[in-house]
């Protein structure tokens, strides 16, 4: 554990210095060191999309970044989203839509569609399903996250 | 999966960066947006023992005009940004177009054009896109700056003229002949795979709507891109009809390229894949340089 290199990162707002070794991964920074599970790790090489986080505003998959590059940016994590009193708009139409089976990959799917719906606010079929490409469900076919996108579109239109 | 251990540094300009570089020789490995590399090191097929970030290397992300009617695009300039600007959908749209392929929104925000080129893939994009646009490349040393053709920039799989202690800093393409047209396809299981085949087309057509410039280029058929030659020959001087198109969509599938087999598809699909899409994309670009597309 030599060669350790000292970060400041603002994850959800809240600033964290650590101490890290080049080699950490940016999805196991979040987990492991900042104890921040809602970040998922699925195959690690950038296929699954399950660790999908926001970068400085844009979704990138937080396998595919070192922990060291994150030094002085703005991490944005599930965790930020809401909470099981207070859920965010597009969390409330997953559980609508039943859009979530296990579990596994939807806070990658939500931190993918968070730059996506407000860039999009009123996104057709197709390009939700653009938008959901880099990201891979095992169990829903997808067919109801297309569903939970749409009522997020149109439940975020009335609240704004 | 964890990368095995490296030494990291952090430049924020390319003279640093090139200083690191030409210390550490082969032992170093630039790192850019890390979309290829960073999966190639959890599997640990790469361990660099040094790794040089050129993510903070503001300089070298930029989409500029240049005087003669072309593009200057700096070497850590995101897909995403490529992707999203006017300048390039205006003077560049063949790079416009091809855009949407390239893996998905996650991995663009990342990956960048300096990256991509120097990488090598031979089943990416933008490689074979920078072919068609008869690009060029800025690379750079501690000694100076150094301009190389794509024609010869590319060796093979993952290779480029690139020496250890260079650093890509700048792609250049070159303006748009008026009445030019151009088509980007490709065919992947699911949109953002690899390519199993793809093309890039790009023809300009003479006052008497004759076929003046073609080049045509396929990717994810051999060891790099391959421009199809004798297809571009056969369509030089002709009226481009339709017979013309197929003709040459078949020689380019037959003749230009040698694909290989591989658990994704055989060397006959892919020559059946590589014969419609040349049709396809030539059909369409030839439509846009004549302004009915």
């Amino acid at each position: 554990m030599s060669n350790l290199k000292t970060i400041t990162v603002t994850v959800n707002g809240k600033h964290y210095t650590r101490d890290v070794e080049p080699r950490l991964l940016l999805s196991d920074f979040i987990r492991h060191h900042l104890g921040l599970t809602g970040t998922h790790v699925g195959c690690e090489h950038g296929v699954c999309g399950t660790c999908t986080v926001l970068f400085d505003g844009e979704s990138v998959r937080s396998c595919l970044m070192f922990a060291v590059q994150s030094d002085g940016h703005e991490v944005t994590t599930v965790e930020s989203l809401g909470d099981i009193d207070n859920l965010h708009p597009l969390q409330e139409a997953f559980m609508e839509a039943h859009a979530v089976q296990c579990g596994f990959c939807t806070s990658g799917f939500l931190m993918s569609l968070i730059p996506f719906l407000e860039e999009n606010p009123d996104p057709t079929e197709e390009e939700i399903r653009d938008a959901l490409a880099g990201n891979l469900c095992r169990c829903t076919g997808y067919q109801h996250i297309v569903d939970a996108v749409k009522l997020a579109a149109e439940n975020m239109a009335v609240q704004s | 999966m964890k990368p095995a251990a490296f030494d990291y540094y952090a430049p924020s300009t390319t003279e640093e960066a090139l200083a690191y570089l030409d210390q550490f020789g082969y032992d170093a490995k630039p790192l850019a947006g890390g979309q290829s590399l960073i999966p190639t090191m959890n599997f640990r097929l790469a361990q660099p023992s040094v790794l040089v970030d050129l993510n903070p290397i503001v300089d070298l992300s930029y989409i500029r005009p240049h005087e003669d009617g072309g593009l200057l695009l700096g070497a850590m300039t995101r897909a995403s940004q490529v992707e999203r600007d006017p300048l390039v959908a205006e003077r560049a749209p063949l790079v416009h177009e091809t855009m949407p392929s390239i893996a998905h929104p996650q991995i663009r925000n990342r990956s960048t054009m300096g990256g991509t080129m120097a990488h090598a893939d031979p089943a990416a994009e933008l490689p074979a896109v920078a072919i068609a646009l008869n690009a060029q490349f800025r690379i750079r040393g501690q000694a100076g700056d150094r301009w190389v053709s794509v024609d010869e920039f590319f060796l093979g799989m993952f290779m480029t003229v690139i020496e250890p202690s260079e650093l890509l800093v700048e792609v250049r393409l070159p303006p748009m002949p008026p009445r030019s047209g151009w088509c980007f396809r490709e065919i992947a299981r699911r949109h953002g795979d690899y390519a199993l085949v793809g093309v890039a087309a790009m023809v300009t057509l003479d006052g008497g709507n004759q076929c003046d410039q073609a080049r045509l280029v396929f990717l994810s058929v051999e060891d790099r891109p391959v421009p199809a030659r004798r297809a571009a020959e056969m369509l030089q001087g002709q009226t481009p009809t339709a017979e013309a198109i197929q003709a040459a969509a078949e020689t380019a599938a037959t003749e230009d390229i040698d694909p290989g087999s591989d658990i994704h598809a055989s060397a006959s699909y892919r020559r059946q894949l590589a014969k419609v899409l040349a049709r396809q994309a030539l059909t369409q670009a030839f439509a846009r340089a004549r302004g009915v597309a």
